[in-house]
């Protein structure tokens, strides 16, 4: 099955990434190869099979409902690309 | 000295034959004389390095040492380091300084040993060949041109150089097996939840595993040691109590029943990578194994399931590089939100990564989730199945660890399905979260070749007996790459 480019920037537009022309044409052409790499799937019959997320079926494991935590706001925001009086700035996107 | 493997070095460091200062010394000479052509460090630490190892000579005076103190390690470019660059390959995270230690770092750390830096790996992991990187590819130490594998790449090519006795890894689908086979070391992924995930910045969390690379079994059990163990910061770690990996090594292995999954030496496998896997099965049998064939039916689905799973978990944890909090930011403005996500995304991720991230929103999206998610994670259990059902009849099991040895930078890049079944033997390990490792078994054309071993749930003892014995009765693994003897 290939991809088309429509279906692809509806994927880049849920994925929230910005794709160049290039790398579109690119894209078309490399995800329909994966795609069809994945469909060999399809083929197999798992009507009586589950599903299996964790490799060793371990429940998850729970932990008291406490603060663990200490405030490292300024240590934390040294990584941010723009600060301001300890809030984190983004471009003006409410009108 | 740095072609002594880290057993020989402790042993080194107690006797007071040399300090810690002047091993680490000597191999950050060797960094910096060697690594523009290798380019196996991102970054590399050398003052936290003599730091490190001044406190370890106190530590070794005062008679306080374990066997990992003052031993210099690298670190895959994956573990978060405190107060170090912390990269992942990525221009999305080139300027992240992180604010904590991962839990394997600290370990580690708190055992004594010493960091020289952080080694290069594919793109948040996603590759086989270490050519994803946003630092650039990674030359193999065997041949220049030459991929080292991935995505523990730089980890796998400074162990070979001998740049480093040892150095961390991760492996999500083989990206420690792999590497560990084309460049001729020793690489060990654990069992899932063996060794914690916490402060190791996640690929894909169902599957991604940390481990050691280094030249033997006997370091490798060493550095298990130090880096295992339940961490309640990791909602997955095992609580199990981590066994006496360096003890067990001794045991021989007569008697021990060997399955050796028949299809794994079919077309895909390159006939002098096979005869050399041959001859280290049969080097196994003479130390008194016993083989015999095991089926692993669903074997060859591994790399679909896997290309279902991954990227769909790929895309949901890297939905959090926003370019807000952390990150990289594009510096042109967007006109709203939406742009300023994209943008920041669209020019912080690479080619691969944006590929899973978008095979990834592709499977789980609406109409398409049971076809390809829920698909996906019914064949993983059949595959885990079929290992479950070999192990009833076998201890452990053994074949190639790759289909051929290294192969061209560049040859691959244009394919992905190609470089993807790069994967094929490491993958279902992965899949059903058991220990494997690779060990190197001889050489097609002056390349290294590696032996995979794959064990039940939390065997890694016996994975790394295995891998010792055989390294008593053959000398692959001390076979070392000319250019940087």
């Amino acid at each position: 099955m290939s991809l088309q480019a429509e279906a692809i920037e509806k994927l880049c537009e849920l994925a929230r990434l910005e794709v160049t022309d290039p790398e579109m044409a690119d894209f078309t052409s490399k995800l329909s190869r994966i795609v069809d790499l994945v469909d060999q799937l399809q083929a197999v019959d798992t009507s009586a099979t589950r599903p299996l997320a964790h490799p060793l079926e371990l429940p998850q494991r729970l932990r008291p409902d406490v603060v663990t935590e200490s405030d490292e706001r300024a240590l934390l925001q040294r990584n941010a690309p723009d600060v301001g009086n300890g809030l984190y700035l983004v471009p003006k996107v409410i009108e | 000295m740095h072609t002594q493997t880290l057993a020989q070095l402790s042993k080194a460091l107690r006797d007071k034959r040399i300090s810690s200062r002047e091993l680490t010394a000597l191999l950050l000479d060797r960094i910096a004389a060697h690594d523009d052509s290798l380019n196996c460090f991102i970054t590399t630490t050398p003052e936290l390095a003599l730091e490190q190892a001044a406190a370890a000579d106190a530590r070794i005076a005062a008679g306080e040492a374990t066997p990992l103190t003052g031993i210099p390690i690298a670190h895959k470019d994956i573990f978060c380091t405190s107060g170090v660059r912390t990269s992942c390959g990525s221009r999305m995270l080139h300027e992240f300084v992180s604010p904590y230690d991962a839990t394997v770092v600290a370990r580690l750390a708190a055992a004594g040993t010493v960091t020289l830096g952080k080694t290069n790996m594919d793109e948040f992991a996603m590759g086989s060949s270490n050519e994803t990187s946003f630092y650039g590819a990674v030359q193999n130490p065997w041949r220049s041109g030459l991929v080292p594998g991935g995505s523990s790449g730089g980890s796998a090519a400074a162990v070979a150089a001998r740049l480093c006795p040892a150095a961390t890894g991760t492996d999500t689908g083989g990206s420690i097996r792999q590497p560990a086979a084309l460049t001729g070391v020793t690489g060990l992924k654990p069992t899932y939840g063996r060794v914690s995930r916490y402060g190791m910045i996640a690929f894909a969390s169902s599957l991604d595993q940390a481990g050691p690379i280094t030249r033997t079994a006997q370091d490798a059990a060493l550095m298990l040691a130090a880096m295992s163990g339940f961490d309640e910061r990791d909602s997955t770690s095992l609580t199990d109590p981590v066994p006496d990996y360096v003890g067990e090594l001794a045991q021989r292995i007569d008697g021990l029943r060997i399955g050796v999954p028949e299809n794994f030496f079919d077309a895909g496998l390159d006939a002098d990578n096979a005869a050399a896997v041959r001859e280290a099965l049969a080097e196994l049998e003479r130390l008194g194994a016993k083989l015999s064939a095991v089926n692993l039916r669903n074997v060859h689905l591994s790399v679909p399931a896997y290309y279902v799973v991954a990227p769909a978990e790929a895309s949901s944890n890297l939905s959090r590089f926003d370019g807000i909090r952390f990150g990289y930011r594009s510096a042109r403005a967007g006109d709203d939100l939406r742009e300023f996500y994209m943008r920041n995304r669209g020019e912080g991720f690479g080619q691969e990564v944006k590929r899973r991230i978008l095979t990834g929103t592709y499977v789980l999206s609406a109409g398409y989730y049971d076809a390809y998610y829920l698909q996906a994670q019914k064949v993983r259990r059949l595959i885990s199945d079929d290992f479950a059902a070999a192990f009833k009849e076998v201890d452990v099991i053994a074949g190639p660890t790759t289909p051929t040895p290294a192969f061209p930078i560049g040859q691959k890049m244009d394919d992905p399905v190609q470089m993807y079944l790069n994967d094929i033997y490491t993958i279902g390990a992965n899949l059903a979260g058991l220990p494997a490792m690779s060990v190197p078994c001889g050489f097609v054309d002056d390349l290294p070749v590696g032996l995979q071993l794959i064990a039940p749930h939390r065997a890694e003892g016996l994975l790394l007996r295995v891998a010792h014995q055989f390294q008593l009765a053959t000398d692959w693994h001390t076979r070392q790459p000319a250019a940087f003897a």
